[in-house]
This record gives structure tokens, C-alpha cells and sequence, in this order.
């Protein structure tokens, strides 16, 4: 199957073509390719996306997968609109 | 190794400051990172560009640095895309103090050409319709201002400086600067020992940190600013929304999220840069009142970064008391605005050339005496 059509992050519509150019440019670091190239910065935040781009890091510099950094885990865990977030913080007080 | 600069910090303003002097001809520049491209400040900050200060100087270098951007993609020859977008920056008083001291902040920046207006909330709504009009007085509003991506335009800068030749070492910490008989001698990183006469600190949220280690005071700190993205909609908003009295700045970027953030006029200084459930709470209910559809918007995610505080939240750039030691830091949250000027000026002074601008005014000596500093007030 051609790279081009291969979706790495489905949230932000990344392929595994693009992921491939930025690491033979040098960006190896999972931090960098998230900047640039948005994976993992979409509505999963990265649960979809985050280990095979690992793989890919991986394959790329020939190192344990393990040893293939994962992005800064931020809040919230899933989606709340801003509205919830008002009411519930006045329901609390 | 050896350098002829080594500038701390690959941020904007650090990258921006070694294609400058590498475009100039300087050879055998290092820039040393502790983590990587944008890891601090740049890649946290809120990514509006705006002309709209209170301060001629910051007037000045912000009309100059967006007349960069507006270029910035073919001078820097970038391939990729650093999505300049200016659609402007739409800053709404909420009490009369504002009101005037508004009235009186775009004389200023008319004097300087730039083509802000001051306008009624009607024409505020037009400009952005989900605004409530019912908690504000007025506004300004200035087209020019807008939006740039940070992470593609420090790239850019990054991609340009490489060209011209800059070494970049990531992932390595600055431990020392050898000081000897008053002058630089090395400085030592977790990885090497690079032999030089000429450090650039241009380190964010550390820059008194580095300015310790060569026993230059530099009176900034570290403070903690908070900040969230929504999930990406049609556009429904051009400018950048804000308000100082209301403590926000919300805008939609290009692809579609909202970027927001706030202060907190209790926070200590520190290098916290975690994130907190009270500023969602303060953030949701601060958004809600002033734009109110943009509360069916979920929040995906939120961080937070430093800024590096002056005490005349104006920035501190040019020469110390120790030769060959230069300091580029204290933006107060504007450093990635103000980078294209950043990096020229400090190129000229370090050259010994004309300024473009003269920014005299920003040399750290205005704090050690008595003088008169004006403090910029237009800041969130």
C-alpha cells in the first residue's frame, strides 16, 4: 500500500508518508513531530496514534521501542465542553 | 569545540538571533538547547502577533517584527507553511479607564502607523458577532495584527540558520559559563566543553539562571501562564479577542481550534509549568460571559508555559557588564512577537552597526538606577 495513503492520526489526518519525510529531515523526537505535523494533538490526544508512531521512530533510528519517548501526557482525559465546565464549577461552590 | 557565539536557548528569539548574525556572515555559531525546537516559551505561547501596545517602544518593535512575518515565509525560504493570517486583533474595554486609556493608546499607535481604531461595541459586534456586547464599553481594533503558527515559524527560522551554517545541539543543558578575568572562556554543557568569548542568553524562563552563572543580575522571573485548545469548528472568528479586565485572550487559529488563555494575578514565581483545574474553572467561566457560543466547544487539551518577567514587562536586550556577554529575554509573554526585531537589533548591537530601531531604552542598565522605567500595562 502507498505511504500517501496510509493514515497514522486519524484525528488530524497525518500519514505515515509525512511522519517518514520529517524523520529522515532530523525530527526524531516524538515532541518535535507532534508540533509540526499535529499527531496526537487531536479530540484521542495521541491514544490511537502514539504507539505506532513510536514504531516508526523506532524502525527509523533502530532502537528499542521502548527507549522511543512518548508525548507529554496533558489533561483532560477526554473532551468537556466549556459550558459543563462553568456550570460545574458553580454547582461546586 | 570551539564558537564564536554561543547562543543559549532554541526558541524563537535564540533562532532568530543566530540567523541573524549568520545571515551577516558570522561563522561558527552554536545554539545549545536543553530539550527540543520550541521546547520552552514559543511552543507554549498563545501565537497571536499584535501592534497593539501602550509603549512606543513596544509599538515599534511589534510593527516592524509583523512586517517581517508578512515576508518571513520567502525570506527564510521555507518550504513548509507558517500560516500568517491577518485578520486582527480586536481588544474590548470593560470599564472606563480602559475606555480612555484606550482612546489614548491608539493616538499612539496611529502616530506610529499603525492603523488601529477605536470603535463602538456595535461595530465590535459586526467584527465578531458571538461577542456580548453587554459587558463591554468599546473597543479597538487593529487589521493588521493576527496570527502566526510557532512551531513552523521557528522552524523556518531554524531551517534558514542551518543553511547559513549554525550548529544546533539539542537535548544538551548549559551546567557553566567559565568566566576569566573578565572574560567568557568556555561554556560547559551536559555533552561538551565549547570554548568562546561570546555567549547570547536568550534562555526563556531561565534567562536569570544563566545570567547567575556569570554573576549578571538580570531582575526577571519565571511565572506560570495557563492556556487550552478546543476542538476545530468551521470559522466563525477572525481576530484575536481581548480583554485585560476581563483577563482573556481567545482566538481561532487556522485549523479550526480555539486557543485560550488567562492570568493569574496570585501566581508565585516558579518554573511550574503544570497544568490546574482551577484555571479551567476561571477559563470556562471568563469565556462563557464574553463569547458565549464558544462554550458548546469541548476542551481537548491544556498546558502552560513560563513567561519571563521584567519588572517593566518590556524586554531586556543588548549588552552587560561583562564583555561579551549579551542578554535577549524579560518579553513578559511577547517574545515570540517581537523575535524578528529581537534578533536583528541584537545583531547590530553586536556588530556595532546603525539600529534599525533604537533601543537603547531596553539596555538592562534602566533598572539599576533611579530612572523613570514606564511600565507597559497593556498585557494579559
Amino acid at each position: 500500500m502507498n505511504k500517501k495513503d496510509i493514515i497514522i492520526c486519524r484525528c488530524e489526518d497525518v500519514t505515515l508518508e509525512e511522519i517518514h519525510q520529517l524523520l529522515e529531515q532530523g525530527y526524531t523526537n516524538i515532541e518535535e513531530l507532534k508540533r509540526l505535523l499535529r499527531v496526537g494533538m487531536g479530540p484521542c490526544q495521541g491514544t490511537t496514534c502514539m504507539q505506532l508512531i513510536q514504531r516508526e521512530v523506532s524502525k527509523f533510528l533502530n532502537i528499542p521501542i521502548e527507549e522511543v519517548k512518548t508525548q507529554k501526557v496533558r489533561p483532560l482525559t477526554m473532551g468537556v465542553k466549556l459550558n459543563a465546565i462553568k456550570e460545574g464549577a458553580s454547582d461546586e461552590s | 569545540m570551539k564558537a564564536s557565539y554561543v547562543i543559549i536557548g532554541a526558541g524563537i528569539s535564540g533562532c532568530s538571533i543566530a540567523y541573524n548574525l549568520a545571515k551577516k556572515g558570522v561563522k561558527d555559531i552554536v545554539v545549545v538547547e536543553k530539550d527540543y525546537l520550541t521546547a520552552g516559551a514559543t511552543g507554549r505561547c498563545g501565537a497571536g502577533v499584535r501592534q497593539q501596545w501602550g509603549t512606543e517602544m513596544n509599538c515599534r518593535l511589534a510593527k516592524a517584527s509583523i512586517d517581517f512575518f508578512s515576508v518571513a515565509k520567502d525570506e527564510l525560504g521555507y518550504a513548509g507553511d507558517i500560516e500568517f493570517k491577518q485578520e486582527g486583533y480586536l481588544i474590548v474595554a470593560v470599564n472606563e479607564e480602559e475606555d480612555q486609556q484606550f482612546a489614548k493608546n491608539v493616538i499612539l499607535q496611529n502616530s506610529l502607523g499603525i492603523p488601529s481604531r477605536k470603535i463602538t461595541k456595535e461595530e465590535a459586534k459586526e467584527i465578531v458577532p458571538h461577542l456580548n456586547t453587554d459587558v463591554i464599553l468599546s473597543a479597538t481594533f487593529c487589521p493588521t495584527d493576527g496570527h502566526l503558527n510557532p512551531f513552523t515559524m521557528t522552524d523556518a527560522y531554524y531551517q534558514a540558520a542551518k543553511r547559513l551554517g549554525v550548529t544546533f545541539l539539542f537535548r544538551e543543558e548549559v551546567k557553566n559559563i567559565v568566566v576569566n578575568d573578565d572574560k567568557i572562556d568556555k561554556v560547559i554543557t551536559t555533552n561538551h566543553e565549547i570554548h568562546t568569548e561570546n555567549v547570547i542568553n536568550a534562555a526563556g524562563g531561565y534567562a536569570k539562571e544563566i545570567g547567575d552563572m556569570v554573576n549578571i543580575n538580570i531582575p526577571v522571573f519565571a511565572e506560570r501562564h495557563e492556556i487550552l485548545v478546543t476542538e476545530p469548528i468551521e470559522k466563525i472568528q477572525g481576530p484575536m479577542v481581548m480583554s485585560f479586565g476581563m483577563n482573556i485572550y481567545c482566538q481561532q487559529v487556522p485549523h479550526g481550534s480555539f486557543l485560550m488563555g488567562r492570568s493569574n494575578p496570585f501566581e508565585k514565581p516558579s518554573h511550574n509549568i503544570e497544568s490546574s483545574w482551577q484555571f479551567l474553572d476561571e477559563m470556562a467561566k471568563t469565556v462563557c460571559t464574553l463569547l458565549p457560543p464558544i462554550g458548546n466547544l469541548r476542551v481537548i487539551r491544556q498546558w502552560a508555559g513560563s513567561y519571563n518577567m521584567s519588572p517593566d514587562r518590556q524586554p531586556i536586550i543588548g549588552t552587560t557588564d561583562l564583555p561579551g556577554f549579551y542578554v535577549a529575554c524579560g518579553f513578559s509573554g511577547h517574545g515570540f512577537m517581537f523575535a524578528p526585531m529581537t534578533g536583528l537589533l541584537l545583531t547590530e548591537i553586536i556588530l556595532g552597526e546603525p539600529l534599525t530601531i533604537d533601543i537603547t531604552d531596553l539596555h538592562i542598565d534602566r533598572f539599576k538606577s533611579n530612572q523613570q522605567i514606564t511600565i507597559e500595562k497593556s498585557v494579559v
